[in-house]
């Protein structure tokens, strides 16, 4: 048996079956946003993660509570695994008060600031300066709590990406930058947007230190975060992790999905991380079915409380419309 | 290439000196080369001479000292000294952990801003001038103006933004326009044009105790301003508009660069008879309609000095207040004196002819009184 193997052994005795039902407890929420979305429950945009839970687990899983994590519009994931509770997140998406947002902000700006997750940011790079800045505050105030910030490999054309990977890595700062690598920026493939698709090489020239990890094995992104969260809260600087990874959905509900190869999805889809963990979990007898349907009915009646609790809450005041534009000092 | 192009070209590059140093009040290189210490001349009675880029630093100085939580950072503010000079002598003060110079990243150090200022710390971004603030614009309104609103009132951005604005020394369409209007659009900001010495030394210290994002911006003609400064200097308000000189006869509203052409066009007017009440809207937002109101209801007349375009730009804001709210009060139509709709041109004469001037600002109060019974 390698080293490696032994590791994911051990990674596997500590907190795989965990892993595995906060990967389909992510799952199972998001079928659930789009059945209510084509019942009109749930409107705007709607970004689903289904296909790159993995990454959302394994890379927030690896977190201490005073790290940061600044998101992108499709964070669902991301926000549950922070443990942003279900409730909330739902209620959100159904524009009501007790939304995580208080209905401000929707499927794509969920926030939640005791727990350290800062969105929910819609515009491609734009989390990332301000990550460097929470980072910054971190630094200068000799804390040792790491900023996290994913974005899609989209975000790596965007000038605020060069910006940041180079003030990032200039500063030495506490950031660990996630990449999400799902192939396709909206509709444009990786190699039509990308002269050099490397992505780590790219992020490496600027000083620092980057590596590519296979994003639908839930095992293998844990065991990289926990290395790079090593380097960056040890204060050797930021680090990039480029996780591989498939949505299996469109891009969003709008998406008529034209620009992909059926086969493609399908192919990707023999690789979808919840059975392969399942599979791996049960043949190793880490899980029993038993344990695994069980896991499944607690998920089903969290998924219908979540809903049966957005759906009986109320909707912020109309009067209340001009709130939180500016603080309300003096107000009672 | 931009970014080497607009360091080549930068205020205080000199092979551009001797050229800006003929330009009256517009030359960066020569006023910080006569002002090179940092220290404003103490007068006995309470009072100093010292100038508007003088007291933008004292009001820096005052805010790092008093607060840990506060930084600079930005381009050049600290070997450098500031592309303006406001920083100068800061970063040997304060050291390089609070007075931090950036890449040339606009996006990445507003934003950057931003973060340090969710996370507790009260930062001040410098960024050269409103032009180049372009390139942080995601960053200012998609995230610091957004952010709380957003996140159903759970952050806030105590972040101040401090930038150089306005047109006069030649520096041709790339580092002259006056786009503040643009930021006093955007709800969730506080936008303030310091126009005084007072302003300058004082507005600094209340934006940073302000929860939500401030931007400051100061007009680059008004750095080697020279003037008298009580000490200690007075508190101001970021709150209101000021009268800076009393009149019944027209209301003249300008701010920034503007309030010093408003003044010389009321001493022209006065040497007419016509005594004009000039306004110094001071913060740009939220307007202090009601200060607006009362002079109006005074003087039944008023001319609104902009250096921006005149499309919709903040002095159309200003009139159509105005028309909404003092409409019975009026006597003659609103006036506005704005830019002209070009790019700001580099020749001197083009230059002047396209910004609002003092005989302009008299014409327009002029034609409000003449069509009077």
């Amino acid at each position: 048996m390698t080293a490696l193997a032994q590791d994911r052994e051990a990674l596997l005795e500590a907190g795989a079956p965990a892993l595995l039902r906060q990967m389909m407890r992510i799952r199972r929420f998001e079928e659930k946003c789009a059945e209510l979305y084509s019942a009109t429950k749930i409107r705007g945009f709607l970004h689903l993660c289904i296909g790159e839970e993995a990454v959302a687990v394994g890379v927030i899983s690896s977190l201490l509570p005073g790290d940061a994590v600044i998101s992108t519009y499709r964070e669902h994931g991301h926000a549950l695994a922070r443990g942003v509770p279900m409730e909330s997140i739902m209620a959100e998406m159904f524009g009501r008060a007790t939304g995580c947002s208080r209905g401000r902000g929707g499927s794509m700006h969920l926030f939640d600031a005791s727990r350290r997750f800062y969105g929910g940011n819609a515009i491609v790079a734009g989390g990332m300066p301000p990550a460097l800045g929470m980072a910054l505050a971190d630094q200068m105030n000799d804390r040792d709590d790491v900023t996290v910030c994913i974005f899609g490999e989209g975000a790596v054309a965007e000038g605020e990406f060069h910006e940041s990977a180079n003030l990032a890595a200039l500063w030495g700062l506490p950031v660990l930058f996630v990449c999400e690598n799902n192939l396709y920026a909206m509709g444009t493939a990786l190699a039509r947007e990308h002269a050099e698709t490397d992505l780590t090489a790219r992020a490496a020239s600027y000083g620092m230190v980057a590596w590519a990890v296979d994003g639908m094995d839930v095992l293998a992104v844990q065991e990289a975060t926990h290395r790079a969260l090593a380097q960056v809260r040890g204060g050797g600087g930021p680090c990039f992790l480029e996780l591989r990874t498939y949505r299996f959905r469109a891009h969003s509900m709008y998406d008529p999905d034209r620009y992909r190869d059926k086969a493609e999805v399908e192919r990707w889809r023999a690789s979808d991380p919840i059975p392969a963990l399942t599979a791996t979990l049960l043949e190793r007898a880490v899980a029993s079915q038993a344990e695994v349907d069980a896991w499944q009915a607690e998920i089903e009646a969290e998924v219908a409380a979540a809903v049966e609790a957005a759906e009986a809450a109320p909707l912020e005041p109309v009067s209340d419309l001009t709130r939180f534009v500016t603080s309300e000092r003096g107000r009672g | 290439m931009t970014t080497t192009s607009r360091r080549a070209g930068g205020p205080r590059d000199p092979r551009r000196a001797a050229k800006a140093a003929t330009i009256s009040d517009a030359a960066e290189t020569a006023a910080a080369a006569v002002e090179p210490t940092a220290q404003p001349v103490e007068h006995a009675g309470g009072s100093m001479v010292t100038t508007y880029r003088e007291a933008l630093r004292e009001a820096h100085r005052e805010a790092l000292r008093r607060d840990p939580r506060v930084f600079l950072m930005g381009e050049d503010v600290g070997r450098y000294g500031g592309s303006f000079a406001v920083s100068l002598g800061l970063l040997e003060e304060f050291g390089e952990q609070r007075i931090r110079d950036t890449p040339l990243s606009e996006s990445a150090f507003t934003g950057a801003g931003i973060g340090a200022a969710l996370r507790g710390m009260r930062p001040i971004v410098e960024i050269m001038t409103v032009n180049f603030s372009l390139l942080a614009l995601d960053q200012i309104l998609n995230n610091a103006a957004t952010l709380q609103h957003m996140s159903g009132g759970q952050l806030t951005v105590p972040l101040v933004i401090r930038m150089t604005t306005g047109g006069g020394r030649q520096l041709a369409a790339q580092h002259s326009h006056s786009l503040e209007g643009w930021y006093a659009h955007i709800p969730g900001l506080r936008v303030l044009a310091p126009a005084t010495i007072e302003d300058a030394r004082g507005m600094l210290w209340p934006a940073l105790q302000d929860p939500d994002p401030v931007l400051i911006f100061e007009h680059g003609s008004l750095y080697p301003l020279k003037g008298t400064l009580a000490d200690p200097p007075p508190e101001v308000d970021i709150e209101h508009a000021a009268v800076r000189r009393p009149g019944r006869d027209v209301t003249v509203i300008a701010y920034g660069g503007g309030v010093s052409k408003a003044l010389a066009a009321a001493d022209l007017l006065a040497a007419e008879g016509i005594e004009a009440e000039v306004i110094d809207l001071r913060v740009l937002r939220p307007l202090d309609e009601a200060a607006l109101l009362a002079s109006v209801g005074l003087t039944h007349r008023a001319v609104v000095v902009d250096e921006g375009w005149r499309s919709g730009s903040l002095a159309a804001e200003v009139v159509a207040r105005l028309a909404e709210h003092a409409f019975y009060e009026l006597d003659a139509p609103l006036e506005r004196v704005c830019a002209a709709e070009v790019p700001l041109p580099y020749a001197a004469h083009l230059e002047q002819a396209a910004l609002p001037q003092a005989a302009d600002i008299a014409d327009a109060a002029r034609r409000t009184v003449s069509g009077d019974g």
